[in-house]
């Protein structure tokens, strides 16, 4: 396991550089780090939106959103969130969220 | 981590020698050291998922430590020679499958180029006789007289660190499809070897991530998302109202009802990710269809068993659930999604570890009357062959041309064809659904048909290049069908399949779609006082 330092705050992030400890250490230090390696320009309320509705999905369900619902709850079509997060809702949205990736046969 | 382009891969499998070495080795096998780098090995478990699943009763997964297969140090326990070497005499004496593999082979070669790793990396070590001879050269040297005291001459050697992690790096290049055991003359299952050094690896900790946190959010969730019941249940909830508002159609399934006729289970990719949702929306419209008595579980809400992948133990425990919520439901029989591995679990080794089911009942459609004896003993019957026999015996009413924007081909699953022979079940129902369907090349397909490159938890993204390469020769197939027919959908029967041959046409052949026989079953379906809109591209249909 590896740990990234951002503005002199450090994460314990996994190979893939989601955070170990999910929401216990996830700030808007951490969003700004994440916005860096994915490439994403300026934080918009459209991303705030994203972020926000997958907290409060993952609170109540302990998993992820399917992307579906994700849209529904967002109001967002599925292109426009990857236009938001280019790697993707699984990818760059959880990250940013400080979801953990979701595994299995997907 | 970038992934080599398409040109630049293909030109490497065609013309470079080896995936790890990048030349022809110039020394034996033996003294030939594997080499890890980035993209050529999964990442080890996370420790909290293997301490978790340690402290869980009926198994065993001991010494979770952080490591890193890069690293010269393992960090392997003190006597871990020890426990390999026990934990293989344990095997011998317990398995005498394994006996008979470790003693029998006579290296004639004939499943060297059958291994789909072996033709997309040229690695030697891939031929399936030499990845056995990698637990053979040891079980010689370590317990037959002729390699203690011949050694290398009767080809035996001692068990070293070296081995080990040529162990790691192999038995993780094998999805245990059996395409190789089709071909052996003696019958050897090599994927009971990669089982056995799996197992044996987890005795000293080494094990890798996307096999082991599935297993462990299966063990503690019921199914490998991690999904909780309340989420499990929101998702099939969502489909229904897509479902709905595709088709007109309201379909009301239930939840851990108790003296329901069926226990219906399926992967739980089918309830979390496209294009496994159309499959699942394909399941609801059809057991609405013949008004099915059913119900779904949100304990046992997992059809895949990636404890196949792990250990015999944890296979049992996860396949255990099942059963256990069969006979706590008072339901007669189960039926099954489109799920590969689950059958061969199914098939090949429940009635040994958690059967006879005696409180369940030999499997009967209600709606057919038809008696599945095939799964008297198993008392699980699949998908296919349920809708089959219903439109047999014309209890479904079908349009094709709800299905004309497909044009498909059909991937037989390395297990529901080789570990259960369900082979003309999928392909009477694609007759019946659509207009047009052709065939892949005869050697690829059914009892010989090339995996996916990517199943027993290798679907991983850091490994991406080598499930490319290992995908090959399927790809290779469908592209064949692709020149010939224009075909742009690939159907199949397998939850891991919907998700890796997704990527890997996305990469080979990014023309074709891959799709749930099911799912190409609910577009064609006619439901009465149903309401459809304009389904151009069936249940995926955006409206």
């Amino acid at each position: 396991m590896a740990s990234i330092e951002h503005n002199g705050t450090s994460y314990e992030v996994d190979e893939d550089g989601f955070l170990l400890n999910g929401s216990e250490e996830w700030d808007e230090n951490w969003v700004d780090y994440v916005k860096g390696v994915e490439g994403i320009g300026e934080m918009t309320d459209e991303h705030q939106k994203v972020i926000d509705s997958l907290q409060e999905y993952y609170k109540k369900n302990g998993i992820a959103p399917m992307v579906r619902i994700l849209s529904k709850t967002t109001g967002f079509p599925l292109k426009r969130i990857y236009e938001l997060f280019p790697s993707g809702p699984g990818k760059g949205a959880c990250k940013m969220a400080g979801l953990p990736k979701p595994t299995g046969c997907v | 981590m970038a992934v080599i382009t398409k040109d630049e891969l293909s030109k490497n499998v065609a013309e470079e020698p080896s995936m790890m070495t990048g030349s022809t080795p110039p020394k034996e096998w033996m003294d030939t050291p594997v080499q890890f780098k980035p993209g050529n090995y999964a990442y080890p478990t996370k420790v909290e998922k293997l301490e978790y699943l340690d402290s869980q009763q009926g198994v065993s997964f001991p010494n979770a430590r952080v490591w890193n297969p890069e690293d010269e140090d393992w960090k392997l326990p003190a006597n871990w020679k020890e426990i390999i070497i026990n934990g293989l005499a344990d095997r011998l004496d317990r398995f005498r499958s394994l006996k008979i593999f470790m003693d029998c082979c006579v290296r004639c070669g004939a499943c060297a180029d059958k291994c789909h790793f072996f033709l997309g990396t040229g690695d030697p070590k891939n031929m399936p006789v030499l990845r056995a001879e990698l637990l053979r050269s040891v079980y010689r040297g370590e317990f037959t007289l002729a390699g203690k005291i011949l050694g290398k001459m009767a080809g035996g050697r001692k068990m070293t660190a070296g081995v080990l992690k040529e162990w790691f790096m192999y038995a993780y290049q094998c999805t245990e499809c059996r395409r190789c055991s089709v071909f052996c003359p003696y019958g050897i299952d090599t994927a009971e070897i990669t089982m056995m050094l799996r197992e044996l690896l987890h005795l000293v900790g080494c094990g890798i991530n996307w096999a082991m946190e599935p297993v462990s959010n299966s063990n503690r969730t019921g199914n490998h998302m991690g999904l909780t019941p309340q989420a499990f249940k929101g998702n099939v909830d969502f489909l229904c109202e897509d479902v709905e508002s595709l088709t007109g159609v309201k379909v009301n399934p239930t939840f851990n009802r108790k003296g329901a006729e069926v226990l219906f289970i399926t992967p739980s990719a089918d309830v979390f990710a496209e294009p496994g949702l159309f499959t699942c929306m394909g399941y609801l419209l059809l057991f609405e269809a013949i008004g099915l008595d059913y119900t779904w579980s949100t304990y046992a809400s997992e059809g895949g068993n990636f404890g196949l992948f792990t250990s015999n133990e944890m296979m049992k425990k996860l396949n255990g659930k099942m059963y256990a919520e069969a006979e706590r439901l008072g339901v007669k029989w189960i039926l099954g999604g489109e799920c590969g591995h689950m059958w061969r679990v199914i098939n090949q080794y429940m009635d040994t570890m958690n059967g006879p089911a005696d409180f369940l009942e030999v499997p009967k459609s209600p709606v057919t009357g038809t008696v599945f004896d095939n799964a008297a003993s198993t008392k699980m019957v699949h998908i296919s062959e349920f809708t089959a026999d219903l439109i047999k015996n014309g209890k479904i009413k079908l349009d094709k041309s709800r299905n004309a924007h497909v044009k498909a081909t059909f991937h037989d699953s390395c297990n529901t064809s080789r570990a259960m022979g369900m082979l003309e079940e999928p392909r009477y129902i694609l007759d019946n659904v659509l207009e047009e369907w052709h065939e892949m090349p005869e050697n690829t397909i059914r009892e010989k048909t090339f995996c996916c490159g990517s199943g027993t938890a290798l679907n991983t993204d850091e490994i991406m290049e080598l499930r490319m390469r290992s995908g090959l020769p399927r790809a290779n197939a469908v592209k064949h069908v692709y020149d010939q027919h224009a075909i742009n959908t690939l159907a199949c029967v397998c939850a891991i399949d919907r998700a890796t041959l997704t990527t890997l046409m996305n990469y080979w052949v990014p023309e074709v779609e891959v799709a749930g026989v099911s799912e190409l079953v609910g577009n064609a379906l006619v439901i009465e006082g149903e309401n459809r809109q304009e389904l151009t591209e069936g249940l995926r249909t955006l409206v």
